[in-house]
C-alpha cells in the first residue's frame, strides 16, 4: 500500500502551494455591471498582465463580503449613506451607469414592440394584473396582439441592486405597489418565480413562455430577449438605449450628492429613460492588503481612462469627466495604499 | 382453475410492472447522458482544455482554469481526507474492533456520510474563510476533505473486516508488532478494497458544487495558489449555465459532459476493482 | 485479539542491538495505534464541530425567534426588524421529499424485485450498475437537466393536461391547480429528486433482499407459490425492517439535496398548496441567500441549517438502527 507516498505527496503539495501568498485583486457584488466589469478585466489583463477577478453574486452579497473583508472591492447598485460607510470604514464611488429594462417572452413580440408605464408594470409585479390581455395592457398597446395567457412574473431571488432601483421606481410611480411591496433589494414579492442574478432572471424569461422580467439592458441584448419601451415621467414613450440613459444621467447632480449618494430612477426630461441606474464600487479606506487595494485602484483608473468605448458597446454610460476627477481627488485619496 | 388463473394474472402483472420500472430507471440514465452528449459534444474541442474561461459577449474560450481548479482541489481534498479516513477506518476495524466507542464512532461516521453537503460548506466558511478573511482553494479543499473522510472510513473498515483473522494471527504468531501486521498483512490484503473507497471518494467530490460556493468561491482567471479564490468545474457550470450568453452556456454544457463522464468513469473503475476483489 | 508485542523481551539473552530494534518497534506500534485512534476520534470531533458551529451561528436567531421560527410563514429579511420564519422552506423540504419518496419507493422496489427474482443472471450486474450510476451523476447536472430538458417538457405536455383534468374536482384542483405553469415548480423538483434517490433505494433493497435465506424462498416456491407471492409473502416480510431503513436513508438524501433543487424550485417563500407552484426548500434557501446575508438574516439561515441537520440526523439515525437490526438478524 502506498499510504506513505500518498501522505508525503499531500504534505508536499500543501506546502508548495502555500508558498505563493500574494493576493490577487478580487471583487464581488452586483450582477448589473458584471458584463462590463468582466470585459474591462479581460482587456486590462491583456494590456497590463494583472488579473482582476470579479464575481457577480448580487449587490447584497457584495456588500456583506466587503464588510467581512473577504474581497478587495465590492460592486453595488445601491448608493449608501455617508453614515453607513463611515461606520464600516468604507468609501464608495460611481463607476458606470446603465438602464434596467422590462423583458418579455411572448410569441411574435420583438424588442420595443410593447410599451409599458410605471403604473401597469407595478400592477403586474404586485399581482394585480394577471393576464396578458388585461385591459390596462391592451389600452397601452392597441396595435399589439396580446394573448389570453397568464403572466409569469420573474423577479430576483437574491438581494439585488437591480431590484432596489426597480422597486424604487415602481414605488415612486405606483401607490399600490408602494403599499404592497415597497422598495428594497429583497422584497416580499406577492407573485413570481425567483431567479438568481440578472443572468438568472434573463435565463428564466428565455425559458418560460408568457413571462416578464427585469434586467440590465446588456443582458437583454446579448440574449436577443424582447425588451419593452416605457412611458417616462414626461408622458413620452422612450426606447431603452444609450441616448435615453444618457438623457437621464445628464440631469443627475453629482456635485451636490453627499458621498455620491444618488439614485437616478425616474429623472425628469422628455427623452429620459425612467429606470436608469448608477452602479458603485465600495472599498475600505484601510485595506488588510494595501498592495491589492493599490492594484484595484490602478484597474479602476485604467477603466475610467480606457473603458469608455467598451462601455458604450455594451450600452453602459461612462461617468462624466467632472465626476471622475471628483472621485479621484475626494475618494481615492482616502484609501491608504 | 379460476383461482390459478387469477394468481397467474396478478403475478404476470406484477412482474411486468417490475420490468417496466427497471426499464424506466435505466431510461433516465440514458436520457440524461443523451441530453449531455447532444448539448455538450459538438463543442468538446481541444481548446476547451487549453483556453481560459471567456468574458461575456465573446466567442471561443475554454475551461482550463476550472478544470485545473477541480483537479487541484480534488487531489488536495483526497490527499487530506483519504489518509485520515484510512487511519480512522483502521482504528475501527483493527484496534477498536471490540471497543465500546466503536459503534458510536461508526454511527457518527454514517451520519457524516449522509450529511447535506451545503452544511459542510457552512461549517468550513465559519472556521476557515471568516478567520482568514479570504475565500481560498484551501477552504474548498478542506470542505471536500470533510466529505471524503466518511466515505473512506466506511469502505476501509468494511474491507479490513473482510480480511480473515487467521492471516493476522499467523503474522502475530511470528512476532510481528501489531502496526506491522496492519501495514504488511491487513492493508495488503485489503488494498484494492481501500483503493475502491478512495476512488469513490474522488468521484463523490469531483462533482460537488454546494460546499464550494462559500469556500473556494470562483475565479475568472488562472490561479494555482492555495490562498486565492479558485474556479472549479461545478461552480463554473453553475454560473455559466445561468448566463444568457450563448457561448458561456455552451461551455457549461461541455463542462457538464466532462464532469459527468469523468465521474461515471471513476465509478465504473471503482466497481471493476471492487468486483474483482469479491470474486477472488 | 491480544496485543502482538514481541514475546521475547523478558529473555535475558537478547542482544543490545536487538532490544533497541524492538524498543523502536514498540514505539512505532504505540504511536501508530495512537494516530489511528486520534483519526477515529477526529470523526467524532468533526461532527461535534459542525453541530457547535451551527448552533453558535444560529444562536442570535434562536434567541430572537425561538420556536416560533418553525411556524412563522413570513420571510422578510429586508425589514428593519426582520421577520423570519421557517415554515415555507420546511413545507417545501417535506413536500418535495414526500412526493419524491412516493414516486421513487415503488420504482426502486420494482427494480430490486426485477433484479433479484426475474433478471437473467448475465444481465443482473450491468443493469444494477446502470441504475447505480444514476447516483454518481453530480447533482448540479440533475439541476440543469431538470431546468432545461425535463421542466419544459413537463410544462408543455404533462402539467397543463393534469391542471385541465382536475379543474372541477375539489381539493385536487388546489393540489394540482396552478395560475401559471412554468418549468419551475415543487413537483418538478420532486420528480428530479425521485430520479436521484431511486438508485439508493434499489441498491439497499437488492442488498437486503439477498439476506433472505434461499431455503425460505425455495420452500415457498416448492409449495407452488408464484414469484409475486414469494416476494409479497416471504421476501418483503422478512426484510421489512431493512427496507424501511433503506427508504429512510434515501429520505435523508432527499431532504438535504441542494444544487439540483435550487435550480428548479423557484426560490419562492410561499405556501399555496399547489404542487405546480414555485416554492423553496431549506437547502435551496441557504444556497441562494447565504452569501448576501448578514446579522440576523445569516443567523436565521444557520438556524435553518441546524433544523435541516436535526431533521436528517433523526431520519438517518432511525434508518441506521433499522438496518443494524436487520444485519444482526442476518448474522445470527
Amino acid at each position: 500500500m502506498n499510504l506513505k507516498t500518498v501522505l508525503a505527496a499531500g504534505l508536499v503539495a500543501a506546502v508548495s502551494f502555500t508558498a505563493a501568498l500574494a493576493k490577487d485583486v478580487s471583487g464581488a457584488g452586483a450582477t448589473f455591471p458584471a458584463p462590463i466589469y468582466l470585459k474591462w478585466a479581460d482587456a486590462y489583463k491583456k494590456a497590463s498582465g494583472s488579473a482582476v477577478n470579479y464575481q457577480g453574486v448580487g449587490s447584497g452579497a457584495g456588500r456583506k463580503q466587503i464588510e467581512a473583508r473577504t474581497v478587495t472591492f465590492a460592486g453595488s447598485d445601491i448608493p449608501q449613506t455617508g453614515e453607513w460607510l463611515d461606520k464600516r470604514g468604507l468609501v464608495q464611488w460611481p463607476m458606470v451607469m446603465g438602464g434596467i429594462v422590462p423583458i418579455v417572452n411572448l410569441e411574435g413580440v420583438g424588442a420595443s414592440d410593447l410599451v409599458l408605464d410605471g403604473q401597469t408594470l407595478g400592477d403586474i409585479y404586485s399581482g394585480k394584473i394577471k393576464r396578458w390581455n388585461d385591459a390596462a395592457l391592451t389600452a397601452l398597446n392597441p396595435k399589439a396582439k396580446l394573448p389570453d395567457l397568464p403572466i409569469i412574473v420573474i423577479r430576483r431571488s437574491d438581494g439585488s441592486g437591480t431590484t432596489y432601483n426597480f422597486t424604487y421606481y415602481l414605488s415612486a410611480v405606483n401607490e399600490d405597489f408602494k403599499k404592497k411591496v415597497g422598495t428594497g433589494e429583497a422584497v416580499e414579492w406577492p407573485v413570481g418565480i425567483g431567479g438568481k442574478g440578472n443572468d438568472g432572471v434573463a435565463n428564466n424569461v428565455m425559458q418560460t413562455k408568457g413571462s416578464i422580467g427585469y434586467v440590465e439592458l446588456a443582458f437583454a441584448i446579448q440574449n436577443g430577449l424582447a425588451y419593452t419601451d416605457m412611458i417616462n415621467s414626461a408622458g413620452k414613450r422612450v426606447k431603452p438605449k444609450f441616448e435615453s440613459f444618457q438623457a437621464a444621467a445628464q440631469n443627475a447632480d453629482w456635485a451636490k450628492a453627499d458621498h455620491f449618494n444618488l439614485v437616478l430612477a425616474n429623472q425628469p426630461g422628455a427623452s429620459a429613460w425612467p429606470m436608469t441606474v448608477a452602479t458603485f464600487i465600495l472599498m475600505p479606506t484601510e485595506s488588510d492588503d494595501a498592495e491589492a487595494a493599490a492594484a484595484a485602484l490602478k484597474f479602476f483608473d485604467w477603466a475610467y481612462a480606457n473603458g469608455g468605448s467598451m462601455a458604450k458597446d455594451l450600452d453602459y454610460i461612462p461617468m462624466p469627466d467632472s465626476v471622475v476627477s471628483k472621485v479621484k481627488s475626494a475618494v481615492w485619496s482616502q484609501i491608504k495604499k | 382453475m379460476s383461482l390459478y388463473a387469477s394468481r397467474r394474472r396478478s403475478n404476470l402483472t406484477a412482474m411486468a410492472l417490475c420490468l417496466l420500472a427497471t426499464t424506466i430507471g435505466i431510461v433516465w440514465l440514458f436520457l440524461i447522458l443523451f441530453s449531455l452528449l447532444l448539448n455538450g459534444l459538438p463543442h468538446l474541442t481541444f481548446e476547451v482544455f487549453t483556453e481560459m474561461t471567456p468574458p461575456p459577449g465573446e466567442t471561443g474560450g475554454g475551461l482550463l482554469n476550472p478544470i485545473f481548479g477541480t483537479l487541484m482541489m480534488t487531489v488536495l481534498g483526497v490527499g487530506i481526507g483519504a489518509p485520515i479516513g484510512i487511519l480512522a477506518g483502521t482504528y475501527l476495524a483493527e484496534y477498536g474492533r471490540y471497543s465500546k466507542t466503536t459503534p458510536t464512532i461508526r454511527f457518527i461516521n454514517d451520519i457524516l456520510l449522509s450529511a447535506p453537503s451545503i452544511i459542510i460548506g457552512l461549517f468550513i466558511y465559519g472556521i476557515v474563510v471568516v478567520p482568514m478573511k479570504n475565500f481560498s482553494a484551501l477552504a474548498g479543499s478542506l470542505a471536500l476533505a470533510v466529505i471524503v473522510i466518511p466515505v473512506v472510513v466506511r469502505t476501509t473498515e468494511d474491507m479490513l473486516l473482510l480480511v480473515p483473522n487467521t492471516l493476522r494471527e499467523a503474522a502475530s504468531a511470528m512476532g510481528l508488532p501489531r502496526s506491522h501486521v496492519v501495514w504488511h498483512v491487513a492493508y495488503r490484503a485489503a488494498r484494492t478494497g481501500i483503493l475502491t473507497g478512495v476512488l469513490l471518494g474522488v468521484a463523490r467530490i469531483a462533482g460537488e458544487t454546494a460546499p464550494l460556493l462559500f469556500t473556494a468561491f470562483s475565479n475568472n482567471f488562472w490561479s494555482a495558489s492555495l490562498m486565492k479564490p479558485i474556479a472549479s468545474l461545478p461552480t463554473t457550470i453553475n454560473s455559466f449555465i445561468n448566463t444568457p450568453d450563448a457561448n458561456m452556456k455552451q461551455l457549461a454544457w461541455t463542462g457538464a459532459l466532462i464532469v459527468t463522464l469523468a465521474v461515471l468513469a471513476l465509478n465504473i473503475v471503482a466497481r471493476i476493482l471492487g468486483g474483482t476483489k469479491k470474486q477472488s | 485479539m491480544t496485543h502482538a508485542t514481541p514475546s521475547l523481551d523478558h529473555d535475558g539473552r537478547l542482544s543490545a542491538a536487538r532490544s533497541k530494534i524492538l524498543a523502536r518497534m514498540a514505539l512505532g506500534d504505540r504511536s501508530f495505534h495512537l494516530v489511528t485512534r486520534l483519526c477515529a476520534y477526529g470523526v467524532f470531533i468533526l461532527l461535534a464541530g459542525i453541530v457547535v458551529s451551527l448552533i453558535m451561528g444560529a444562536w442570535p436567531a434562536i434567541q430572537t425567534f425561538g420556536l416560533e421560527f418553525l411556524v412563522t410563514r413570513r420571510w422578510a429579511p429586508q425589514l428593519d426588524e426582520p421577520i423570519l420564519g421557517a415554515l415555507a422552506p420546511i413545507y417545501g423540504t417535506l413536500l418535495t421529499s414526500f412526493i419524491a419518496m412516493l414516486i421513487a419507493v415503488p420504482f426502486g422496489l420494482g427494480v430490486a424485485i426485477f433484479l433479484t427474482e426475474l433478471c437473467p443472471i448475465p444481465l443482473r450486474r450491468p443493469i444494477r450498475v446502470a441504475v447505480e450510476l444514476l447516483a454518481g451523476i453530480p447533482s448540479i447536472i440533475y439541476g440543469m437537466w431538470g431546468f432545461f430538458v425535463l421542466g419544459p417538457f413537463l410544462a408543455q405536455y404533462v402539467e397543463p393536461g393534469i391542471v385541465w383534468a382536475v379543474q372541477d374536482i375539489p381539493v385536487l384542483n388546489i393540489i394540482f391547480g396552478a395560475e401559471m405553469i412554468s418549468n419551475i415548480s415543487l413537483f418538478n423538483a420532486s420528480l428530479v429528486l425521485a430520479i436521484m434517490i431511486l438508485p439508493f433505494i434499489t441498491a439497499i433493497a437488492v442488498d437486503v433482499f439477498s439476506t433472505v435465506p434461499p431455503v425460505l424462498k425455495e420452500s415457498a416456491y416448492g409449495i407452488g407459490c408464484t414469484t409475486w407471492e414469494v416476494v409479497t409473502n416471504v421476501v418483503i416480510p422478512f426484510t421489512r425492517v431493512g427496507l424501511v431503513g433503506g427508504v429512510m436513508l434515501a429520505l435523508g438524501r432527499a431532504l438535504g439535496e441542494t444544487m439540483a433543487v435550487t435550480f428548479i424550485i423557484g426560490n419562492s417563500f410561499k405556501i399555496d398548496g399547489s404542487i405546480f407552484s414555485p416554492g423553496t426548500t431549506i437547502s435551496a434557501a441557504i444556497a441562494s441567500e447565504f452569501a448576501e446575508s448578514a446579522d440576523l438574516h445569516r443567523s436565521a439561515l444557520m438556524y435553518l441549517g441546524l433544523l435541516l441537520f436535526i431533521l436528517t440526523f433523526f431520519v438517518l439515525a432511525a434508518a441506521r438502527l433499522m438496518l443494524m437490526r436487520l444485519e444482526k438478524r442476518a448474522g445470527a
